[in-house]
């Protein structure tokens, strides 16, 4: 479970995030959503421990700010919007940084630390690629390995920022399946920031709208995802239309918002 | 990388240097046979009562000229080839080498100072190795004092006490010009040694420093996602940085001060062992540790011989051979590779 409790982040002075609380339980999965600048990101990054916050995040229970940091690095995996990838590592080396929280400060991998990075590329469908230079990876292939890394890490509570940007419809797709069904699998409490927002209503069990880094709305997609709502906090023209439960958001040029 | 590539490269490395060893100790104008070499190596060895001791005359040569020679130029050699890898690690940088902060202007202006007001000698490795620190830690406090990205500081903050050192040792060789000679053939490099003392002198310091290094060598790999990912796999990226400089800083300075500037080892050898072994620095770090001092033994075999009796200063020698061997490797990695 994860608690933010009136968390604030300034960042060279500035209020990035201000005063947001939320929670999402166990099993859950919340996206983050909210116009670039928002606080999506930052708020991601206060979660993992990266930037200082004023506030209570609380993990699993244990505050946050008290956890040292390979604790952390147990607790939370995250994958970032534009992750470095050393061009001339292969991916088993990739997915095994995923262990180094479990490894301490000077220690080496052990057999289950393998064991750990070999079923998260089995379950990734990686093995092919494992030998291969991440330099030689498709988009897809390299998200794939990232989030591989972030399954060896075998933490409960999974941080995707932007986890489907510059895939394509299919990857996009593929990639948030996996995320589904390793939530599914292991229990993985997930929380992610997303900018598609008919594929952020898709997949999450409820949405955060963020605005100026407060929270403008919350709730599951049907009750945020509404024209009202995006055309005030994203300044957009959308149509909203619904297939079956789920919002569909459309982009609407001028003449068809008036039709 | 299967084990089976890295262990063959282990035993490669061990192989290299222990050739070169032999080729330090055999090689010199006294022309001990290296039959009589291996004698002697032999009846050194407890336990074992086999070979046949040198005689007087030729022993002390071997022990007390060639020996601490190829003693001196294994521990400099490692040390500069490992400390570079160490920091092309730390800053994320492929040119960056152990004299990226100021290290070497540090050492030339604490060499000079010695030469011109004291006459070098036995304060000569105490001035380098002082002016060294002086300038890395001069360097380190500058650029957090301005803070910022930490490492594009410290690399700038670096590079303004070199060039404020360099001047300093302009100025005082301009109101010295005697000492121009003795100063420039430091700069150059050299391994000539009075016995075991300089090894003795450097060898702490190398111990330590490459210990600390290669302990290192698997933070290292996970800092190359970036600080912000290295932190969030729980790797304290401040302290992991700050002990690898201190200590690749310190086992340079150490070796500059009983070597003079020997360029070259620490920023070639690395990169030759990456395109040899690949890149992780789990293999990176220690191989380019060994290689390193099997190249630099070798190159002091070649100064000492090329121009017998005269020596050429080793640090021409280890670019003079060192830059068509890394041609070389360059070509035949970058034909076979991927």
């Amino acid at each position: 479970m994860i608690a933010l409790e009136n968390v604030s982040v300034r960042l060279s002075g500035a209020s990035v995030v201000d005063g947001v609380s939320l929670t999402v339980p166990d099993r859950g999965w919340t996206t983050l959503i909210g116009a670039n600048g928002a606080g999506k990101t930052s708020l991601l990054r206060a979660v993992a421990g990266l930037v200082a916050h004023t506030g209570s995040i609380a993990l699993d229970g244990r505050e946050s700010s008290r956890l040292r940091a390979p604790e952390r690095g147990r607790m939370v995996a995250v994958v970032p919007q534009s992750p470095l990838l050393p061009a001339d590592m292969t991916v088993t080396e990739y997915v095994l940084l995923g262990r180094t929280p479990h490894l301490g400060y000077l220690g080496r991998a052990g057999r289950r630390d393998m064991q750990a990075v070999d079923v998260a590329i089995g379950r990734l469908a990686l093995r092919p690629l494992a030998p291969r230079r991440l330099d030689e990876l498709s988009g897809g292939e390299r998200q794939r390995a990232v989030l591989a890394r972030a399954i060896a890490q075998e933490a409960p509570i999974l941080l995707l920022d932007e986890p489907t940007t510059a895939l394509d419809v299919g990857r996009q797709q593929e990639v948030l399946e996996l995320v589904a069904e390793l939530r599914a699998e292991r229990g993985l409490v997930v929380l992610a920031a997303m900018h598609d927002l008919t594929l952020a209503g898709q997949y999450a069990e409820s949405l955060v709208l963020l605005d100026a880094g407060r929270v403008a709305a919350e709730g599951p997609a049907s009750e945020v995802l509404t024209e009202e709502l995006i055309a005030r906090h994203y300044r957009a023209r959308v149509r909203v239309e619904r297939i079956g439960e789920t919002p569909v958001v459309l982009p609407a040029p001028r003449e068809v918002a008036a039709r | 990388m299967s084990g089976g590539v890295t262990s063959r490269w282990w035993l490669g490395g061990a192989a290299a240097l222990v050739v070169a060893v032999l080729a330090g100790l055999g090689v010199g104008p006294a022309g001990i046979a290296p039959g009589a070499i291996a004698g002697e190596l032999l009846s050194r060895l407890p336990v074992v009562h086999a070979g046949r001791p040198l005689g007087r005359l030729d022993a002390t040569v071997l022990w007390e000229l060639r020996a601490p020679r190829v003693a001196l130029g294994a521990l400099v050699g490692a040390m500069l080839a490992c400390a570079g890898g160490a920091y092309q690690a730390v800053f994320r940088n492929p040119l960056a080498d152990p004299y990226l902060l100021g290290v070497a202007a540090g050492a030339g202006l604490g060499a000079t100072a010695a030469i011109a007001y004291a006459g070098g000698g036995e304060l000569l490795p105490l001035a380098a190795f002082a002016g060294a620190t002086a300038a890395v830690t001069a360097a380190y406090l500058l650029g957090r004092s301005v803070g910022g990205r930490a490492t594009a500081t410290l690399i700038l903050a670096g590079v303004a006490v070199a060039a404020f050192a360099t001047a300093a040792q302009s100025f005082v060789l301009q109101q010295n010009a005697d000492s121009v000679q003795s100063v420039y053939a430091w700069l150059l490099g050299r391994l000539s040694t009075s016995g075991w003392s300089d090894v003795l002198l450097v060898m702490p310091y190398v111990a330590v420093s490459l210990a600390v290094i290669v302990a290192h060598r698997r933070a290292l790999d996970v800092l190359r996602v970036g600080d912000e990912e290295a932190a969030s796999l729980g790797v304290p990226v401040a302290r992991v940085r700050f002990a690898v400089v201190a200590a690749a800083t310190l086992g340079t300075a150490a070796a500059v001060a009983v070597s003079g500037l020997i360029g070259f080892v620490g920023i070639v050898i690395p990169h030759a062992v990456r395109l040899l072994a690949g890149t992780s620095y789990r293999v990176v770090l220690p191989l380019a540790g060994l290689l390193g001092a099997a190249f630099l033994v070798l190159a002091d075999v070649v100064a000492r011989t090329a121009l017998s009796p005269a020596e050429l200063p080793i640090g021409v020698v280890t670019a003079f051979v060192g830059a068509p061997f890394f041609v070389v490797v360059l070509r035949t990695t970058r034909m076979a590779g991927p």
